[in-house]
């Protein structure tokens, strides 16, 4: 069935693939004279090219005069405008009056943004990759409906992060779901979570695990399903406890897989921006405020626009993503090595 | 009743229960609270009227005072369960409030008012879904709008991504020629630059191509995916050359051995890039926060941020239009969740 649709021809095929159809035999004419003149070399070149092209010029050249830019000052847009200041804009990110006060320093915006990621990256990291292995863990059991299970807790992953931030905004806010639970079972007077320093926090915390938890929890899941169910079979005949086979048999074994969902989890963490900026603004004042906002406020959104000092920041950050990203490609080929052999 | 209980609590063997049996059952019925508990709370109360909105504590369905209209009165009344002072119950409409004391009247004698303290009194509720939530934002807002350049941008996007990086990936994986390696090293590369990285510079690049504020300086930008380039690579390696050489002794042309023959064996995995790209596309978020600055122009993610940023928020309309942007991605989630998750555990892409 599915190979006579591929290969008949235009009879009784759908007017859209008919359409399409001819576009690509009009296509193929100056195309052959193309691989006449050219050979493969050349044909492989045409293949490549478009997405080369649009790779080239919006991901390639921004990334190399992003250096240029953040040697630059003033608020115009363009390079060619642009006044060069040297290494101006990473002096002014590192200057501070006391280097163990974040605000002595000159952009102390950036340093709280800094700080604030900081703390985010290790408290939400540290209770994601838990929080991801005890799901993961539950899920491999044999329980009923294992798939209805995996979906629960896969679905929030695929919600833009503008719903996510909305959901929870609507929860926490004063008349919200959470403060009348609380005022149900607790008789707690109602509270502005999200208006206050530590609340707004931890909110933005248990939001963004909320929301990729089940990203994580996937990967160990499929982590836990190669490991051999021979070795739990022979270590329930020795009569092993759990516990114990949990620290000597699952936990070794997927070590791989747990820090590939480490250090995913760190690079994510460092770009936290979306769903917080919804849920928070980056307030009470500044104490949500992370990284990507301050870059992104820097660069585009403030009264005092700086486009040179967010380039230079963004670099600074870019610096921490390559070190991870380099990890994590240690890591995977530590992993791919390990299931060859 | 009991039958599906025992059903849902066998174990295999008919083993006895174990303690990690009960913090397994915990855990899940904790997550299922959790992770379905406030995306369903949103979609209840989406259907509320702003005045049960506004109500602490609130209720799980979307209670409304019933109203009639009384002979007289321009306006339909609220109606209330009144306990007059000899301990009868009766139904009577509120004409107004003054306050601790309400004037009242009996809706089949709508000339007689009654003085009434409104601590003796109970609202009428029915259950009635608040449609408008959902029809006003479309008729007196952008959201038509906003709704047709999300779908604009991610089908775009998303056709645009799938020819180029199936095109990308048929040289890098049918092809011999020089600096492959080398290409590939640098499409590797490129998932290390993420958006935030870049985004200074890369306005600058967008503004001087005219493409600020347009829905081709969302799209572009997004369209060279590493991940689907990588993808389809892996998968067309798995494609037999055989059948390419074969192709060519027939005099097929290279565009034709694309076209004809790898992309529709290639189908399964451009089936995955294309659900991951909508969803990508459609959720979208901080480029097209920068690149549109006309409301007109908003994406739905966008316009729904402005929207609620605004002082006084109208949750009733907010609600609402967050339930219809969570709609795509929710029917992708429903009918192609089998295909995400491969994807994810396979590739560790999201």
């Amino acid at each position: 069935m599915q190979e006579t649709s591929i290969n008949r021809d235009e009879t009784g095929q759908t007017l859209p693939l008919r359409v399409i159809g001819l576009a690509m035999s009009v296509i193929d004419l100056p195309l052959r004279a193309l691989q006449r003149a050219t050979g493969l070399g050349g044909m492989a070149a045409f293949f490549l090219l478009p997405n080369m092209a649009v790779f080239t010029i919006f991901v390639l050249v921004p990334f190399v005069i992003n250096f240029i830019y953040s040697m630059t000052g003033g608020t115009e847009i363009f390079l060619d405008h642009r006044v060069f200041v040297g290494a101006d804009q990473y002096r002014a990110l590192a200057s501070c009056a006391n280097y163990l006060d974040v605000n002595s320093c000159v952009e102390d915006g950036f340093w709280i943004a800094v700080r604030n990621t900081g703390w985010f990256v290790v408290m939400q990291v540290a209770l994601m990759v838990v929080v991801a292995l005890t799901t993961a863990l539950v899920l491999n059991r044999e329980i009923a409906g294992r798939g209805f299970w995996r979906a629960v807790f896969f679905f929030p992953v695929l919600l833009s992060p503008v719903v996510t931030g909305l959901i929870w905004r609507w929860i926490l806010q004063r008349q919200g779901l959470l403060n009348s639970i609380l005022y149900g079972l607790f008789g707690w007077e109602p509270h502005n979570w999200l208006t206050e320093r530590t609340p707004a926090f931890i909110a933005t915390i248990g939001v963004s695990i909320w929301a990729h938890v089940g990203f994580y929890a996937l990967i160990l899941l499929a982590g836990l399903q190669a490991i051999s169910k021979e070795i739990y079979e022979a270590a329930e005949m020795d009569g092993t406890p759990p516990i114990r086979v949990f620290w000597r048999i699952t936990l070794p074994l997927l070590a791989p897989n747990l820090i590939v969902v480490l250090v995913l989890a760190l690079i994510r963490a460092v770009q936290v921006f979306d769903e917080v900026y919804v849920l928070t603004g980056g307030g009470p004042g500044t104490s949500t405020m992370f990284l990507i906002q301050y870059i992104y406020e820097k660069g585009f959104a403030s009264e005092l626009r700086n486009p040179g000092l967010a380039a230079a920041a963004s670099i600074l950050m870019g610096v921490v993503l390559v070190f991870l990203t380099l990890a994590q490609m240690a890591a995977s080929k530590r992993n791919n090595r390990k299931e060859d052999r | 009743m009991a039958d599906i209980l025992r059903f849902l609590l066998r174990r295999r063997g008919g083993k006895a229960w174990h303690w990690t049996d009960v913090v397994s059952w915990i855990w899940l019925i904790g997550g299922l609270v959790i992770m379905f508990g406030p995306a369903s709370w949103l979609v209840l109360s989406s259907f509320k009227t702003p005045a049960a909105l506004a109500e602490f504590p609130p209720t799980l369905l979307p209670f409304v005072t019933q109203q009639v209209s009384v002979a007289g009165y321009d306006h339909p009344l609220s109606l209330y369960d009144v306990r007059r002072p000899d301990g009868t119950v009766v139904v009577l409409a509120e004409v107004r409030r003054i306050g601790l004391v309400a004037q009242m009247v009996d809706p089949t004698n709508p000339d007689a008012i009654e003085k009434v303290n409104i601590a003796d009194r109970k609202p009428v509720q029915v259950v009635q879904f608040a449609a408008s939530n959902y029809t006003e934002p479309f008729l007196h807002f952008d959201f038509f709008r906003y709704l047709w350049n999300s779908v604009f941008v991610t089908t775009m996007a998303t056709l645009i991504t799938l020819v180029i990086n199936s095109m990308a990936a048929f040289a890098l994986s049918k092809y011999q020629f020089r600096g492959q390696t080398f290409v590939l090293i640098v499409v590797v590369g490129t998932l290390m630059v993420p958006l935030g990285v870049i985004m200074v510079p890369l306005y600058s690049i967008i503004s001087a191509l005219g493409l600020f504020n347009s829905l081709w300086g969302v799209i572009l930008p997004t369209v060279a995916t590493p991940t689907g380039v990588f993808l389809l690579r892996q998968y067309m390696l798995t494609i037999p050359d055989e059948l390419i050489d074969a192709a060519r002794m027939d005099k097929a042309s290279e565009w034709q051995i694309y076209w004809r023959i790898v992309l529709p064996l290639a189908a399964p995995a451009l089936a995955v890039l294309a659900i991951f790209s909508v969803v990508w596309r459609w959720n979208d978020f901080l480029w097209p926060l920068i690149v549109l600055s006309k409301s007109e122009l908003y994406t739905l993610q966008v316009g729904l941020n402005v929207y609620a940023g605004q002082l006084n928020v109208q949750w009733h309309y907010i609600l609402a239009m967050t339930v219809v942007t969570m709609i795509p991605v929710l029917l992708v989630f429903i009918f192609l969740q089998r295909f995400i998750t491969r994807g994810i555990a396979t590739t560790g892409f999201k």
